[in-house]
């Protein structure tokens, strides 16, 4: 008889336990234990959030492909395959190797998938910079990232860094790969045809991170320091050897699944793949290479090991994959055998270890959720605008945002990542989306990742609506055609009805936007405990979204191009401050409500912006966020350091108060630059899809000048604001 | 069977920038009476050898051929047996 | 004229160089498993960038002794064109075809940027199309990309012509601010005494097409073509 303390401390609730015994008809051995305890946590299994995961639209306006472990969508021959992990908790315990080994595990999601990886986007969030803890946490992350990303040769292209008070105490850590196949040469993760080998192939199998899954995943944890010896370690150049022996080997057509040890290893990689092909698989655990001695089996069967795979490969194959996978120095050894029942047999020196019906480990209990609004919420909701005092120093405010470490230059970071690697990079770093070119065709795709956690903290259904909404603006700013998503939904513990009902408002507003803009949700990762004693992370649903770009010279980049060309915005200024980085940072205030969002204006705005755009009539386009329409126009200043163009703002009308229409952040809001000869095809373009169009200034000069009626209310220098910008973050790290 | 503990470092002459950064690390700790810091590769290896001056000489090699650059690099062992 | 582009585990720029002759150059090219040693029928061979066996040891260390460099080192010595670009270079070095050796960027960071480098010596095989002090745009990728030599090493590639390109600003002063790493007297890229053996720490594929930000490492490509035409 197991005793409740120690099934409890695997994460497995009573009626967890009952209910495997119910499947077993008797007590399960402590290596089923472990087994059932990591498939049914919340990182493999999904018992807490599957409902409402069912919510996500699987259809948009590209074919969609949804596969084991990854998704994609199809564009002509090509598949375009792509996912976005979490990899916070062994992040916030030991930055650099938790970084490195989310990129490892996501990138073997996608080659797996037979897609080669071309490009890595990354989503950072840290507690304030003035607390050294997160410093520390942020060196190490983005240290982690470019040991890793730039041994591989996948270039690391796009990413966002937020701070927030919330992520004290629990930094979120989320990592996208997106990979090319042509779309017949994709591979499946399952186990299939009896008599059919299971080979395990890559590094040998230690001690690392037995446990991490669930211990990591499915606590909220006290005291990180002592968990350090868990984590588990990235060996990226093992892992670009597996990367060309892997497609190598699936090229051969021997293959006839594989599938990542991540996770829980060895447990998840057999379960999943005979579940999936609705198969058995038989395994001999002394064949498993390992580095340890005297290893227990479930130590075996829950080794995080990096840079593994499972592979099924067809009888009488064996050797001429085995002869890829030594031409780069890598073990592939027949460990097992695709068996006729459909059970998962573990051995051990001849000896059953565990016996399980793959379906009874691979489906998880399936919980409904209670849910509660957060009583604190009417409370946050109110702000009283005329409390707020206007600012008499415009300048300074700007130049205060400018240096805030959201919005600055994330300069520091990028240049650390290979980012051009496989000459595909065509829009570099530094702009609203990076566009890669897919050589061979016209077409390029363009990548981002967007969410303003504060908007989700403040209104989680509108916010994450926004997040969709804001990814797929900076596609089309682009040029690109926003065409589907990947999410990574972090949140806190969901047995908690408040954290719930944010995790179930957030899924509805993703799940809303993405059907109103006809996007699809290929792939995704659900990440919940993010809270420690220092409280809870603000819901942040991350939207990882791609666009295609129907024509690789028709890109377009957010910085203006040369002197006397016409600025014009679409969209409409309203009286928003809530929610607002200019509320919290010049006033010190999180509150109000998110701002508006029409999904209609928003669809106008970002089908005229792309039309224009594919027609070559734009010169820049930047969408205004962070830090409303001022920051946006400074950001078009000076966001090409080699080319800073000044503008002067002279007809900019609005029905708000000045602050609010300057750095209030008013949603569906483009700026664009054009010749001046653009503008009236422009303007056409806008009024047929009923986009509000005005003309607000003209480029030149080497300051921003920003009138408000008659009044000069921001005058800077380029160079005064590019210092501020490009220096900020470097300085706050360094401190 | 004897253990050997190799060190790497860079040259007195080679400048050495994490040496630098470890330096005011510590400098900015307290620890004022730190004078320099060298940092450097420290390599075991175990050796299916028994003679002590054997091993010398193979290790010396192993040094010379791979694990420094004699252009850059200092290196100094130690034996023992295990 | 026939290229060959060595593949160590660990490179990563491989399949780039392989593109670039093949679908911008125009000409025929092969990988080189670095066990093979057959190198009879190529005109030019490139060390691409990357992480041979993960630069765990040292940059360059353990790729040096692959049986392919052994007969690299054969080629170079019968006078064929060799280019190593970044680890390449860097394991140039280590075999001892180029002098002195790579410590990492003062900043201690990996770097990835554009930069400029000055075209100081255009009587190369691999630079006969720029013009004297040309200004080249082109981008690094490194972490160990600082240059070092000692003071008589230093002297005589200066004496010799040997540096070939040198860090400098979109103007072309050589100077302190322009040095991304900190590479000794700026030294961005150096030829062996007999010419036909050079190492760049920029990667010239990768700033070989207008829509990629720039065409300028393009000139070296060509360079070489025209060269090995005109033998």
């Amino acid at each position: 008889m197991v005793k409740p303390e120690v099934y409890r401390s695997l994460g497995l609730s009573d009626e967890e336990y009952k209910r495997i015994i119910d499947l077993l008809k008797r007590e399960p051995s402590t290596t089923e234990l472990a087994m059932f305890s990591v498939e049914w946590s919340e990182h493999c299994g999904y018992p807490r959030s599957r409902i409402l995961l069912k919510l996500l639209p699987k259809k948009g306006k590209y074919p969609t492909l949804i596969g084991e472990d990854s998704g994609g969508i199809i564009v002509d021959d090509l598949a375009i395959i792509f996912k976005m992990e979490s990899h916070n908790h062994p992040s916030q315990i030991e930055p650099k190797q938790g970084a490195a080994t989310g990129i490892g595990g996501i990138i073997r999601d996608i080659f797996t998938a037979g897609a080669r990886p071309i490009a890595s986007l990354n989503s950072l969030r840290f507690g304030p910079l003035t607390e050294p803890y997160n410093r520390y946490l942020l060196r190490g992350v983005v240290d982690g990232i470019q040991f890793y990303g730039n041994c591989l040769g996948v270039p690391t292209v796009a990413g966002e860094i937020y701070f927030d008070e919330s992520y004290n105490g629990n930094c979120l850590v989320n990592v996208m790969s997106i990979g090319v196949a042509k779309k017949d040469e994709l591979a499946r993760a399952f186990a299939r045809g009896v008599g059919n080998s299971i080979m395990y192939v890559g590094s040998s199998t230690g001690r690392d991170g037995i446990g991490g899954c669930s211990v990591l995943a499915s606590h909220e944890f006290k005291e990180g320091e002592e968990k350090r010896p868990t984590v588990q370690i990235g060996d990226p150049f093992t892992e670009k050897c597996l990367i060309e022996a892997t497609l190598e080997a699936l090229a051969t057509g021997h293959v006839v699944g594989i599938k990542d040890m991540g996770a829980a290893g060895l447990t998840c990689s057999t379960s999943e793949m005979a579940s999936v092909g609705n198969s058995g698989m038989e395994v001999e655990l002394q064949l498993v290479p390992r580095r340890e001695a005297d290893m227990e089996p479930w130590e075996i069967m829950m080794s995080e090991s990096q840079e593994r795979m499972l592979v099924c490969v067809k009888k009488g194959k064996e050797k001429e994959i085995e002869k890829i996978f030594s031409k780069w120095d890598l073990h592939a050894v027949v460990i097992g055998k695709v068996t006729d029942d459909d059970i998962v047999r573990i051995k051990d020196k001849g000896k059953v270890v565990a016996e399980i019906k793959a379906h009874s480990l691979t489906q998880a209990p399936v919980y409904d959720m209670p849910y509660k609004k957060p009583a604190y919420l009417d409370d946050l909701n109110k702000l009283d605008i005329t409390k707020i005092s206007e600012p008499k120093d415009y300048n300074g405010v700007l130049l205060k945002l400018l240096g805030s470490p959201t919005i600055s230059s994330k300069v520091w970071v990028y240049e650390q990542y290979d980012h051009m690697v496989q000459t595909n990079t065509v829009t570099l770093p530094g702009s609203d989306a990076s566009v890669l070119r897919l050589k061979g065709t016209n077409k390029a795709i363009a990548a981002t990742t967007d969410c303003n956690s504060r908007y989700c903290y403040l209104n989680p259904y509108k916010g994450a609506q926004i997040a969709v909404a804001e990814a797929a603006r900076n596609l089309v700013c682009s040029g690109a055609e926003p065409a589907a998503v990947t999410d990574c939904l972090n949140f806190g513990n969901p047995e908690r009805p408040d954290r719930f009902w944010q995790f179930k408002n957030c899924v509805e507003g993703v799940a809303s936007a993405c059907k109103f803009l006809n996007i699809s949700v290929v792939s995704g990762n659900v990440s919940f405990y993010n809270e420690s004693i220092k409280g809870v992370v603000n819901p942040t649903p991350t939207i990882g979204m791609i666009g295609i770009v129907d024509d690789a010279h028709q890109v377009c980049t957010q910085y203006f191009k040369k002197e006397k060309e016409i600025i014009i915005l679409l969209g409409i200024s309203k009286e928003e401050l809530g929610g607002s980085e200019y509320l919290k940072e010049v006033h010190g205030q999180v509150k109000g409500d998110t701002p508006d969002l029409d999904l209609w204006l928003e669809q106008a705005v970002q089908r005229t912006a792309l039309d224009a755009i594919r027609k070559g009539l734009v010169s820049s386009a930047h969408d205004c966020s962070e830090g409303g329409l001022a920051v946006a126009l400074a950001e078009c200043c000076i966001s090409n350091k080699e080319n800073m163009v000044g503008a002067v703002i002279d007809s900019l009308t609005f029905d708000a108060r000045k602050d609010a229409a300057l750095f209030g952040e008013s949603q569906s809001r483009i700026v664009l630059s054009c010749s001046k000869k653009s503008v009236h095809k422009i303007r056409d373009i806008a009024e047929r899809f009923g986009a509000p169009f005005q003309i607000i200034g003209r480029t030149g000069g080497k300051e921003l000048e920003i009138l408000v009626g008659k009044r000069k209310i921001i005058n800077l220098s380029v160079e005064g604001m590019f210092e501020r910008w490009i220096d900020s973050l470097q300085s706050l790290i360094m401190a | 069977m004897l253990k050997a503990e190799i060190y790497i470092t860079l040259k007195k002459t080679v400048a050495d920038p994490q040496g630098l950064t470890i330096k005011h690390a510590l400098d900015s700790l307290g620890y004022k009476e730190v004078e320099e810091v060298r940092i450097g590769k420290l390599v075991t290896v175990k050796l299916n050898i028994n003679d002590k001056k054997e091993a010398e000489q193979r290790l010396n090699e192993m040094c010379k051929k791979l694990l420094a650059n004699p252009i850059i690099e200092d290196y100094s062992f130690k034996i023992e047996e295990v | 004229m026939k290229f060959g582009v060595v593949v160590f585990p660990g490179s990563n720029c491989d399949q780039d160089c392989f593109y670039v002759v093949k679908d911008v150059l125009k000409q025929p090219v092969k990988y080189i498993w670095h066990k093979d040693t057959e190198l009879d029928n190529f005109d030019c061979i490139i060390l691409p960038g990357g992480f041979s066996y993960g630069d765990y040891l040292r940059t360059g260390a353990v790729a040096r002794f692959s049986p392919v460099m052994d007969s690299i080192i054969d080629f170079a010595n019968r006078g064929g064109i060799v280019i190593g670009i970044c680890n390449g270079f860097q394991i140039l070095l280590e075999s001892g075809l180029l002098p002195g050796a790579m410590l990492r960027n003062t900043n201690l960071h990996f770097i990835c940027k554009y930069v400029y480098i000055k075209t100081e010596n255009i009587k190369t095989p691999f630079t006969n199309l720029c013009k004297k002090n040309q200004i080249l745009k082109i981008p690094i990728a490194h972490n160990e990309g600082n240059y070092y030599i000692d003071d008589d090493g230093l002297k005589s590639l200066e004496k010799n012509g040997q540096i070939v390109f040198r860090y400098c600003s979109p103007d072309g002063d050589v100077n302190k601010e322009s040095n991304p790493n900190s590479a000794l007297a700026n030294i961005a890229g150096i030829i062996n005494r007999e010419g036909n053996v050079l190492g760049m720490m920029p990667h010239p594929e990768r700033s070989s097409e207008a829509e990629l930000g720039s065409e300028d490492g393009f000139l070296i490509l060509r360079s070489i073509l025209k060269w090995l035409g005109s033998k």
